[in-house]
């Protein structure tokens, strides 16, 4: 479903990813891990297409399309998601209004009538209880004056919303209390379907131990250098990432 | 040949006709404004109040002036598509300057409550008239209210007695209409009694292709405790220019709340004035700005807090697209004597293109020590972060800027205490956002 070849990107003329490959099939759930300022988020934001990155050369295939030619909402029309690890504040916008553009947005492109009102306030109903979203937060601006919590638990609330096939998840764990994470963590399996794969960054393992990732691999300065299983992560998780620095030099 | 002499040769020339055709008080005061525009002529760059405006310019070209107040033929109902239906109103016309006495509403207005043609008030309601008629505008210092002063033979005329409600809004809709390219020299007076309450709508609009200059005074008094929301809706065409000044005299106790709303125009230069001399009053300024392509809009306000316990709010939003010019220069002077007043101004942009342009220029002249005042002013750019997460959503980028946009304009709209044009505001807005107002109804010289 997501093919990544030889991937280099830079923000500002500074390169972060140097050579990123990367295959995620229908179904399967990645974990990615590294230190800070490893290029996770970097590596996120090229996928979904942020022009504040540059990619300089590499290719990237999804579902058989050419990825990086896409405009972001066409990438997210063909069903990529990325759940922010700031969530933007977009006063003024009701969440509301927000999700309809979104939704007959998609809808469009998909060549299908917009929703009625009726049942866009249906839909939005039904998704808010898969991640238990106050609907006082629904009624608000978009993430405006959300605790840090509250958006991380928002961004998994349009993720349900907008039913992508690929979700990538940056550090939705954090900023999340325990009871929340089993929510939106729970929410989020909910969502799982055969077809519907993820890529979840986090620095650990309690979201992992909800998720099951099938493939865990090590992002090392713009490179991913290390790749397994489950088990990979508990190991960082214990030892942290000094000895696959040792590993590699 | 400077552009204020065609002017004085035309008033010298035709004062006898102009006269013919207007009464009572506007013929009084016409040999002060003129004595004024003489010496004043034409405000330059130099003069600071005009200075974001090009007012020579603005009064260079040929325009006709219709002092024999020939009719244009006109179906208002039919020239002008109302956008601003449903509003429950008490509906009127102004043709030009003329108030349209051949389609007036069919309810009744409270008793004593006078609304008509400013022409006839001047000779019918002598009295009412000349107590108020230019004792507010500015005539000896400002040039345009001068010139208004010479030319203005008619217009509206709204007067509330004592302690009399109007609880059905009253709305004005004023329409240019020629054949040529026309000069309109409109008047307005608003006396509120003590105690009175009413609710002013005025939308301007232009029904012909032809160029329009328009200069307007409206002068408002409110008494003790007098209660006014007084809104103004500009939805002109690209060759339209208005240059109005508004003038607001509140007594102790009165709320004046005043709504300038540009939704589409040419060049707009709106001057407000305020002057609370009673104790206790309370204005509200409130200004909207949505222009894109060359338009260039002005709003100009002095608020003068001569008494105790006044309070004065001012919020005005631009949204500038394209390549339009906006500015806010927005001036509070707070007396000797002044005492415990409160003053907020705020003027905040968004320039959504880097060739659309903003000057603002707020100014705080405090001379009494008990006082709470602030002003700011922003202007910023569409917050990218913000476009590209919606983006991310599936939101394309054009929708993404126009929800941007009207979340920008938002705050004023919700501000607005009249609820169906508040409804009827934002579908407006978002029609103009959508490039679906480019044109203004009726007409079809921006398209
Ligand atoms: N606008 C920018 N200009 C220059 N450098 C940048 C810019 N944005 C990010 N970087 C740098 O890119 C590198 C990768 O950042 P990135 O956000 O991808 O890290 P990360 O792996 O997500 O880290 P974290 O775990 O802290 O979220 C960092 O060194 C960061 O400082
Ligand atoms: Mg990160």
């Amino acid at each position: 479903m997501l093919e990544i070849r030889d991937l280099y990107a830079s923000i500002n003329g500074k390169e972060i990813l140097k050579g990123i490959n990367l295959t995620v099939n229908p179904g399967e759930i990645h974990a990615l891990m590294g230190q800070n300022g490893a290029g996770k988020s970097t590596l996120s934001n090229v996928l979904v297409g942020n022009p504040a990155y540059e990619v300089t050369s590499g290719t990237v295939m999804f579902n058989g399309k050419n990825l990086l030619e896409m405009s972001p909402e066409d990438r997210a029309h063909e069903g990529l998601f990325l759940s922010f690890q700031h969530p933007v504040e977009i006063p003024g916008v009701s969440m509301v209004n927000f999700m309809r553009a979104a939704i007959n947005a998609k809808r469009k492109y998909h060549q299908q009538e917009p929703m009625s009102a009726a049942d866009f306030l249906k839909m939005m109903r039904e998704k808010r209880k898969v991640v238990e979203l106050d609907s006082k937060l629904a009624n608000r601006s978009v993430n405006e004056g959300f605790s840090g919590g509250e958006k991380k638990r928002n961004e998994i609330f349009q993720m349900a919303m907008l039913e992508p096939t690929l979700s990538i998840l940056d550090e939705t764990d954090s900023g999340l209390d325990v009871d929340a994470l089993r929510i939106v963590a729970e929410g989020f399996n909910k969502l799982r379907t055969p077809e519907t794969s993820a890529l979840v960054i986090t620095h650990y393992q309690r979201l992992l131990d909800y998720l099951k990732p099938d493939v865990v691999h090590v992002l090392m300065n713009g490179r991913i250098v290390k790749t397994g299983g489950p088990e990979l992560a508990m190991e960082i998780e214990n030892k942290g990432f000094d000895w696959i620095k040792e590993e590699i030099d | 040949m400077k552009s204020e002499q065609q002017y004085i040769d035309i008033f010298t020339d035709c004062r006898g006709m102009i006269d013919q055709h207007s009464g009572g008080a506007l013929n009084t005061l016409r040999d002060e404004a003129f004595a004024s525009f003489a010496r004043l002529g034409f405000p330059t760059g130099k003069v600071e109040r005009y200075k974001y405006t090009d007012v020579p310019a603005a009064f260079e070209p040929d325009y006709g002036l219709n002092f024999k107040r020939l009719e244009f033929p006109v179906n208002p109902y039919e020239a002008f598509r109302c956008d601003v239906p449903n509003l429950s109103t008490s509906l009127y016309f102004v043709v030009n300057d003329s108030f349209y006495d051949k389609a007036l509403p069919a309810v009744t207005l409270p008793e004593g409550v006078i609304v008509c043609s400013l022409k006839e008030a001047a000779t019918k309601h002598a009295d009412k008239v000349t107590d108020y008629y230019g004792k507010a505008a500015n005539v000896s210092g400002d040039a345009l209210t001068a010139l208004n002063t010479m030319f203005a033979q008619d217009g509206l005329f709204v007067y509330v007695p004592r302690k009399v409600v109007v609880e059905r809004p009253i709305q004005v809709v004023n329409i240019s209409r020629s054949d040529v390219d026309l000069m309109v020299n409109r008047r307005v007076l608003v006396v509120m009694e003590e105690g009175a309450q009413a609710r002013l709508l005025f939308c301007d609009h232009t029904v012909d292709e032809h160029r329009f200059l328009t200069t307007q005074v409206v002068e408002v008094f409110a008494k003790e405790n007098a209660h006014l929301e007084l809104y103004e809706l500009e939805e002109t065409h690209v060759k339209n220019t208005r240059f109005s000044n508004v003038y607001i005299h509140q007594e102790r106790d009165s709320v004046v709340s005043h709504y300038g709303i540009t939704l589409h125009n040419g060049t707009t230069r709106n001057l407000t004035d305020v002057v609370m001399k009673g104790e206790n009053a309370t204005t509200n300024l409130y200004g909207l700005v949505i222009a894109d392509k060359q338009q260039k809009v002005d709003n100009n306000t002095l608020i003068d807090h001569a008494a105790e316990y006044s309070m004065s709010n001012q919020l005005y939003k631009y949204v500038l697209d394209e390549k339009s010019q906006g500015a806010f220069a927005g001036r509070i002077l707070v007396r000797q004597g002044a005492q415990h007043t409160v003053s907020n101004e705020r003027n905040a942009n968004l320039c959504a293109t880097k060739e659309a342009r903003m000057f603002t220029q707020p100014m705080l002249e405090i001379y009494a020590d008990d006082v709470k005042c602030s002003h700011g002013a922003t202007v910023g750019q569409m917050d990218e972060q913000a476009l590209f997460y919606m983006r991310q959503r599936g939101i394309s980028l054009d929708e993404a800027r126009m929800l941007l946009k009207f979340a920008f304009a938002g705050e004023v709209v919700e501000a607005i205490g009249l609820e169906a044009l508040r409804d009827r505001l934002r579908h407006l807005i978002e029609k103009r956002f959508r490039g679906e107002l480019g044109r203004c109804s009726g007409c079809a010289v921006c398209g």
